[in-house]
């Protein structure tokens, strides 16, 4: 190490801030450097990729964590005693003494913290040294490194399912289109891939690129959070500058996929990456119960300066009466007297310190304790755990377990929360004519119900992908349908690998094809009128109007995998590294069935094919299938390179999960999309005959056109052909009135069949698409890509400029049908519904879906029950929307106050969609919209954006003052979910972006019962008593002294020895309300789940309340009056010494504050027993061995033989038996006559508890008779109904006609109810 | 199959504890169960009730008080502070055997042992014979710890200098003439205070440790002769200093002053007519304390207190009271499930 000058070193770092702050950094490759030292590395002024998240670095802990610690008010006001104490006037003995207890609790806070930044390291430590690969120029090739060893300016190399160590810029790609696409889901949570361009020019494309060759400078801006947003051009040495932009920039945590390889050159390290400026730590938030806590410390002070002031009056009036000087009263060393009123002001102060532990301050690290032995239980529930996806329920926010126990109302997102978010193709029409697919259906239905599902015998042939479709399929004979069943069952055990990356599960890639549709098919593919039969260009529309991306099952890098191992951290990257984990890992594959039990929920066929693929990869494809290829045109023939590019193990990835499971559904008929470049959509038809359309234009989907549309040209005819697909009311006012001369006067009709048809299909809760075609004359075409030109040229609403294009063309569409897609509910989410509004829970629906969806899902999910009342509000103006709130609130009053609606269950519910709901959230309706939800049991909002979703939930939080919970799993969402009081994430489809704004995390929508309904209700029960009884813990004993001061002339003397005191709440009493916290039940689990109402103990006010805090003041001040005159009328007028009257007293509270909990104990484990007996234990040793070795220690205090003495004496035991029973009494008998007078339900609970199983079912029934427990109704196939007139200004029940209800008893959720009872205007 | 751990790497433990699944005992406190608890606690506490009560009621108590604020008290000219060693006479008589071993005390009231100050004001270093301690006393003794000139005060600090001073003679009046009743002075202090807390310096004569210091200010005899007639009864082990500093805990407060076990007198004080000679030097009129003595014996609950005794009958009938209640609401209000 060569020896610098500090000047050097000073000029070197002014140098470096100046670099780091500087608007544009240049950047110049590290190569030519390697080696070097650090003074010559042209970038050694940016930070390294290494990332440290500690708040404490190991040397600066102490003082940091002392300095974090002294912003707790609690800690302040401690530290202000400890001052007090050496202050001379106040005449405290030992105020080092007046230290333990800080010391003693800021030690506990201190090893919490440095035990959570342990964690944090150890992530940290995880992360930098996550192995990738940058370019060495000695070894002359990409050689493996850690993350941390990555600097700005080193060429790093990233491989498919990898995660991008740094930013980076992208140099080189193994696509020859310099394309490579990555999956972001880690920042934003989306799951699409999105396509990075790599830097044109700057490289020459090489099938390698030669890092060293790389002799330009990347100037880039400085570093900022904006995701979206980058700017840098590259110099090249002839001092040409090519500009990149965010598209060409690879952001540290995403994935790369798609692509085999990519090579970028590192512009952000380590705390500069986008991703890291993005990264705010942990959130505080502050539960209901310490807020209301808090509120009750504010009395305590109260009470403390009030018995401070008693004191100080006291010791002045006691001065006052003397005639003389006493002898027993103490000068000071000049033997003089302070006057009476004196010494009473500074009795004040010195009372304060005696009566300190009034406040509660070991209160707050208690609590803290608590928490996290409450969070280790949470995490800990195996109920919660989710075997899928290998993860348990994660608390993020430490502080607000307790308030889980309180929630009142849920929000809730549809998407994703209550359904799977895995979109299954599950019918379609055509032409006018409905395609129910029963085979299909009947394929779901065994998937749902996986323990009936093994004696099911598929009578029709399963398609196997890999065969491609057949039309012999109906021939095959009965062994070999035997052989396929057989086949199937294996495979359903082998294929259930845990499927991380969406759309690729069986369930959704597998359709079964409609037997009628593929004869229809058949006819026509035979009799050659293929090139303008609808059927054909519906699939074909099916196949290519979309943006889904083809991508090889390539097996996955044994590299790769090792990133998953990361994945259950606490932090969100790390977490997100699951990506990587493909479902194509054959070890996955193998030895996962093992842990599984049989009834897994998915088939999968494609995992046994994959396998052979692993084995062979090419010789499978290479056989007779190319030569299909050779009618491509030259964009497709380089995806023909390909070797592994075959109809069966092709998966796609699609920015939405409908437009997957489309593609899905046209393969299962044939139509197999075989790759999509920038130019060109290449379509395997079912003759296997490969067709390969050129893409001329994509019109994407946006929000206000609510469709796309793809315009391509038909490689047999060259005609230009739009294909459109789109909400239905977005294209029904677009189609045209001209098709094919046969059909015309025909379309209307098809039109009106389709639109019944998608109507019926939004009543089962299927998600419609509308699918069209449009032949475009090459004159429009030609004219319409001047404006389309002009309209991408231009530089002002370029955006809008070709939205107008795109709507330009979508005109007089020809409808060829509409598809149903499922969202299926997840797991037990009715039953999880019903539960939690048992629980008094009021559960909304936010969803972005359209109002006939949502009140489908939620007759599905219970949240709507059958004779519900459905209050439909949509309104077009806020005229409009006032008089329906005011008339719609007015007759829900009047209903909720007819004595005859008393006792039907009849609820109401709201439906409004999202402009409506913009109107009555406006701040003059808020009011009459909020006391109207209030009436409602269900409210589902559609059509509601994130800002909408969070504003919702903060008006019923702020009006209605209200316990709030949201849930919800993707990024839309996460403005609601920290909105609410607690945000709960799911970590499902959508990626980690709700996780990461989360509370709690949890994996299903069903844990939200365990956890709220059991955890919940633990948590708050635990913590709120374990509060209570610390207040009256801390007053009982406090009291005694207070007791003691009329009788030593408020003198501020204590009859116990001060070691002791502070031994007494620090060891003697602290242990068993902390374990009462954590480990306490006062019911158990079952009975918690099997009667929900239970919840509604913690709800609102819940236990924790300004009664039951005085009560136990209250109690406490009766204890301690107890406690202490009973010592005091034994030991009356005889020769007792001040130690020895204090014993009894200090050993009679121990009794008496551990026997008051052991009353309020419920539930007494192995670990109650021991804390409490090793207290009581712990309390006869310490006292005994410290009074046996204590002879002048410590002086004042003396406690020399005093315990010894008095356990040699009988009325030692006698007084502390009378005086403990007599203490205890009143609590206790109030317990007992309340609970055999007026139990609470907790406590029948309880008694239910201990029934055996058979007579506690009984009860239970019994006892909740009153409630329907019907079974839900799942929705089968059904011919459609007749279409309902929509009118939407109108507040309607949902009503049906008769004709409906008896003309489909197989559809669900028909309301009958309201029919006789609707609502008048 | 490194692979395989790795897959449910993440499952929650399936124990008893993680699952809080632990066996629990779940009491439950309804009437039903607690009436037989009740019955049984409230004769126990009866029983002991009356065992404690006849006890006490056993034990005699005589309390005279000496303070002579009074005119006619017989200690009157000796309340006078100006009056110095002033002798009294206090005549009482005993109707019936007192029986022995009688104990002697002298009570004090308002009189605050347990004063914060005056309670820490002493050295404990110096009391267990630490020579250190007699040259430095400890800051808690200040201002008894120094005199006018800076002469260490042994032993040092407010509890020693106030030390009850008053001495008392019994006799018993026979046939007109007093007979010295004699009292015991030996063990009335705590053992362990005679023998471990309070020693003297290991100098001999012990009068040498005193050189260089003086006597607590109102001490009239410095601490190595408090008792003239027994060498070994003096310095800190006297037994009269050992009483007194064993600080009170209450303000009217008694302290054992002899013990009358010898020869005649070991089965108690008999009927008669008894004399008490005090010598009244210890002021209480600054603080309106009553000066008292006090004859009693003792049993094996100590000294007479009916509180105790009474107390347990209470709340012993109060149990049975209660389980009464209880069955009454437990006939009532019964759960189905209880039989």
């Amino acid at each position: 190490m060569m020896w610098r000058s500090p000047l050097a070193l000073v000029r070197d770092a002014l140098r470096g801030q100046r670099a780091r702050e500087k608007d544009l950094r240049n950047l110049a490759s590290n190569l030519p450097y390697e080696g070097l030292e650090k003074v010559k590395q042209p970038n050694r002024f940016f930070p390294g990729n290494a990332i440290k998240t500690t708040k404490y670095t190991l040397l600066l802990f102490i003082p940091m964590n002392l300095f974090e610690q002294f912003h707790r008010l609690a800690n302040i006001y401690f530290v202000g005693l400890v001052i007090l104490n050496f202050v001379p006037v106040v005449n405290a003995f030992q105020p080092e003494v007046a230290l333990i207890p800080i010391c003693v609790i800021m030690t506990l806070t201190a090893l919490k913290d440095a035990w959570e930044d342990f964690r944090r390291y150890q992530s940290d430590r995880k992360r930098n040294n996550t192995p990738c690969f940058i370019y060495s120029r000695k070894e002359k090739k990409f050689s493996e490194r850690s993350w941390k060893e990555v600097r700005v300016g080193d060429f790093v190399k990233v491989f498919s399912n990898e995660i991008v160590p740094a930013d980076l810029l992208l140099l080189h790609t193994s696509d020859p289109n310099g394309v490579c696409h990555i999956e972001t889901s880690n920042l934003d949570g989306e799951t699409n891939l999105k396509p990075r361009r790599a830097v044109s020019g700057v490289c020459v494309s090489d099938p390698e690129f030669e890092p060293e060759s790389f002799n330009s400078v990347v100037v880039c801006e400085r570093p900022n959070n904006n995701l979206n947003h980058f700017k840098c051009y590259v110099e090249k040495p002839d001092k040409e500058k090519v500009g990149a932009g965010i598209e060409s920039l690879l952001l540290r945590g995403c994935t790369v996929k798609n692509t085999d390889h990519a090579v970028g050159f590192v512009v952000y390290a380590g705390q500069e990456t986008k991703s890291m400026l993005n990264n705010n730590g942990p959130r505080y938030k502050r539960s209901k119960l310490e807020r209301k806590l808090n509120i009750d410390v504010i009395f305590c002070v109260i009470l403390l300066l009030s018995m401070c002031f008693v004191g100080s009056v006291g010791h002045f009036l006691w001065l006052e009466e003397f005639p003389d000087v006493p002898p027993y009263l103490v000068p000071d060393s000049n033997g003089h007297l302070d006057s009476p009123g004196l010494s009473g002001f500074y009795m004040f102060f010195t009372m304060i310190i005696l009566l300190q532990i009034l406040i509660p301050s070991s209160l707050y690290v208690s609590i803290e304790l608590v928490k996290i032995g409450q969070i280790f239980f949470i995490t800990n529930d195996a109920d919660l755990y989710d075997e899928e996806t290998d993860s348990r329920v994660q608390c993020k926010a430490l502080k607000i377990t307790e308030d889980l126990g309180q929630i009142e109302y849920i929000f809730s997102d549809k998407t994703g929360t209550l359904t799977e978010n895995k979109m299954v193709f599950r019918r379609c029409s055509i032409m006018g004519t409905e395609y129910p697919h029963k085979e299909n259906a009947i394929r779901l239905a065994v998937l749902e119900e996986p323990e009936s599902g093994e004696e099911v015998i598929f009578n029709q042939r399963p398609q196997l992908s890999q065969t491609g479709w057949s039309l012999h399929a109906e021939d095959t004979n009965p062994e070999e349908m035997q052989h396929h069943h057989d086949n199937r069952r294996k495979s359903r055990v082998t294929g259930s690998a845990p499927s991380d990356v969406a759309f690729s599960s069986p369930l959704e890639t597998e359709v079964i094809p409609d037997r009628k549709l593929l004869q229809h098919i058949s006819r026509v593919e035979s009799s050659g009128s293929r090139k303008t039969d609808p059927y054909l260009d519906f699939f074909l529309g099916l196949a290519i109007c979309n943006t889904v991306v083809v991508s090889m099952a390539t097996a996955e890098r044994q590299r790769a995998s090792r990133f998953s191992r990361s994945r259950q951290t606490n932090n969100p990257l790390d977490t997100l590294s699951n990506v990587a984990k493909k479902p194509f890992s054959l070890r996955h594959i193998f030895t996962s069935w093992k842990n599984k039990p049989k009834r897994s929920r998915t088939i999968s066929e494609d995992s046994v094919v994959e396998e052979e693929h692993f084995n062979a990869p090419v010789k499978i494809d290479g056989s007779g299938n190319t030569d299909g290829l050779q009618t491509c045109s030259l964009q497709a023939s380089s995806n023909s390179n390909d070797p592994a590019r075959t109809p069966d193990n092709v998966t796609y990835e699609a920015e939405s999960p409908d437009e997957a499971a489309l593609v899905y559904a046209a393969k299962a008929y044939g139509f197999t999309l075989l790759a999509r470049t920038p130019h060109s959509v290449t379509v395997r038809l079912p003759s296997g005959e490969d067709l390969v359309f050129e893409l001329l234009d994509t019109l994407t989907f946006d929000f206000n056109r609510k469709r796309m549309s793809v315009l391509v040209r038909h490689p047999i005819t060259k005609e230009c052909v739009l294909y459109t697909k789109g909400a239905d009311y977005a294209i029904m006012e677009l189609l045209g009135t001209s098709y094919a001369e046969h059909l015309r006067g025909k379309q209307k009709n098809i039109a009106t069949d389709t639109q019944h048809h998608l109507d019926f299909y939004g009543k089962e809760g299927l998600r419609t698409l509308c699918f069209t075609k449009k032949v475009v004359s090459k004159k429009v075409y030609e004219s319409w890509l001047v404006c389309r030109r002009n309209a991408l040229a231009a530089i002002d609403n370029r955006e809008e400029l070709v939205m107008e294009t795109s709507v330009q063309l979508e005109t007089e569409l020809t409808l060829l049908g509409a598809t149903g897609i499922e969202d299926r509910l997840q797991e037990s989410v009715p039953d999880t519904v019903v539960a939690l509004r048992e629980a008094g829970i009021r559960v909304w629906v936010l969803t972005g879906d359209k109002p006939e969806t949502a009140v489908n899902i939620g007759y599905a999910c219970r949240l709507l029950e059958e004779e519900d009342l459905v209050i439909n509000m949509s309104c077009k103006n806020k005229l409009e929307c006032t008089s329906i709130l005011d008339c719609t609130l007015e007759e829900v009053k009047r209903y909720s106050e007819d004595p005859r609606n008393v006792d039907t269950s009849q609820d109401i519910a709201l439906v409004i969609d999202g402009r409506t709901l913009t109107m009555a959230l406006s701040s003059d309706l808020q009011d009459r919209f909020v006391d109207l939800a209030k009436h409602c049991r269900t409210v589902l909002c559609c059509r509601v954006t994130p800002l909408q979703k969070s504003r919702v939930v903060k008006v019923v939080r702020e009006k209605l003052k209200v316990m709030t919970l949201a849930v919800g799993d993707g990024a839309n969402d996460v403005n609601m979910i920290q909105a609410a009081d607690i945000g709960v994430g799911i970590s499902g489809q959508e990626g980690m972006q709700a996780v990461m704004a989360s509370d709690f995390a949890i994996s299903r929508f069903k844990h939200l019962k365990k956890l709220l309904l059991v955890h919940g209700h633990w948590c708050y029960t635990r913590l709120a008593n374990m509060i209570i009884y610390f207040f009256y813990k801390n007053v009982a004993y406090v009291n005694l002294l207070f007791w003691y001061q009329f009788f030593c002339g408020f003198s501020a003397a204590t009859m116990i020895d001060y070691w002791l005191m502070i031994f007494f709440n620090l060891f003697f009493t602290s242990v068993p309300p902390i374990m009462f916290g954590i480990m306490d039940q006062d019911i158990s689990a079952e009975m918690l789940l099997g009667v929900p109402e239970l919840y509604r103990t913690g709800q609102g006010a819940g236990e924790y309340t300004f009664t039951t805090f005085w009560v136990s003041i209250l109690d406490a001040f009766y204890q301690s009056l107890v406690g202490f005159f009973i010592p005091y009328l034994a030991y009356q007028d005889s020769d007792i010494d001040i130690f020895t009257f204090g014993t009894p007293i200090n050993t009679i509270s121990l009794f008496t504050i551990l026997l008051h909990l052991s009353i309020e104990i419920k539930a007494w484990t192995v670990v109650h027993r021991v804390t409490m007996l090793g207290s009581v234990a712990l309390y006869f040793i310490v006292t005994l061995a410290y009074s046996a070795m204590c002879v002048t220690c410590n002086p004042p205090s003396n406690p020399y033989w005093i315990l010894h003495s008095q356990m040699a004496d009988p009325m030692f035991y006698l007084l502390c038996i009378i005086t403990t029973v007599v203490a205890l009494l009143p609590r206790y008998m109030f317990h007992v006559l309340r609970n055999s007078i007026a139990p609470s339900p907790l406590m029948q609970a309880r008694r239910l508890d201990r029934l055996d199983a058979s007579t506690r079912d009984e009860w239970m029934k019994e006892w909740r008779s009153f409630r329907g427990l019907g079974q839900v109704r799942r929705s089968r196939l059904s011919p459609p109904p007749s279409p309902t007139l929509d009118t939407p200004a109108d507040i309607f029940p949902q009503s049906p006609t008769a004709s409906d209800i008896m003309a489909d008893d197989l559809t669900l959720n028909v309301i009958t109810d309201n029919c006789q009872r609707p609502v008048h205007m | 199959m490194v692979k395989e751990e790795k897959e449910i790497a993440n499952r929650p433990d399936n124990t008893a504890f993680t699952q809080q699944r632990l066996p629990a005992w779940q009491p439950m406190l309804s009437a039903g169960i607690v009436i037989p608890g009740f019955v049984l606690i409230g004769l126990a506490f009866i029983g002991i009730g009356v065992a404690l009560f006849v006890t006490s009621r056993s034990i005699t108590v005589l309390e005279i008080d000496y303070t002579g604020i009074e005119k006619d008290s017989a200690c009157f000219k000796c309340s006078n502070a100006d009056v110095k060693n002033c002798v009294c006479n206090l005549e009482f008589s005993i109707d019936s055997l007192f029986e022995g071993p009688v104990f002697f005390y002298y009570g004090l009231s308002n009189y605050f042992q347990n004063y914060r100050k005056y309670a820490a004001s002493r050295d404990d270093e110096q009391l267990s014979g630490d020579l250190d301690a007699f040259t430095a006393p400890s800051d808690s003794c200040s201002p008894y710890d120094y005199n006018g000139n800076d002469k260490p005060i042994v032993p040092c600090g407010a509890i020693a200098n106030s030390m009850f001073n008053d001495t008392f003679v019994l006799y018993r009046v026979v046939n007109g003439a007093n007979k010295l009743v004699p009292l015991d002075g030996k063990g009335i202090a705590w053992w362990t205070d005679y023998n471990v807390k309070f020693r003297n310096p290991s100098v001999t004569p012990l009068k040498n440790a005193f050189n260089n210091t003086v006597k607590p200010i109102f001490w009239p005899k410095p601490a190595y002769q408090l008792d003239a007639s027994d060498p070994a009864n003096n310095g800190f082990i006297n037994q009269d200093f050992l009483v007194w500093m064993r600080r009170a805990a209450l303000p009217d407060f008694r302290k054992l002053y002899r013990r009358i076990t010898d020869g005649e007198y070991a089965k108690g004080l008999p009927a008669g007519n008894y004399s008490l000679t005090i010598a009244y030097n210890y002021p209480v009129q600054s603080f309106e304390g009553r000066k008292k003595v006090v004859f009693s014996n003792v049993s094996w609950m100590g000294g007479k207190n009916e509180f105790l005794g009474i107390a347990y009958l209470v709340v012993g009938s109060l149990c049975v009271l209660m389980s009464i209640v209880m069955l009454i609401v437990y006939a009532k209000f019964k759960f189905p499930e209880e039989d």
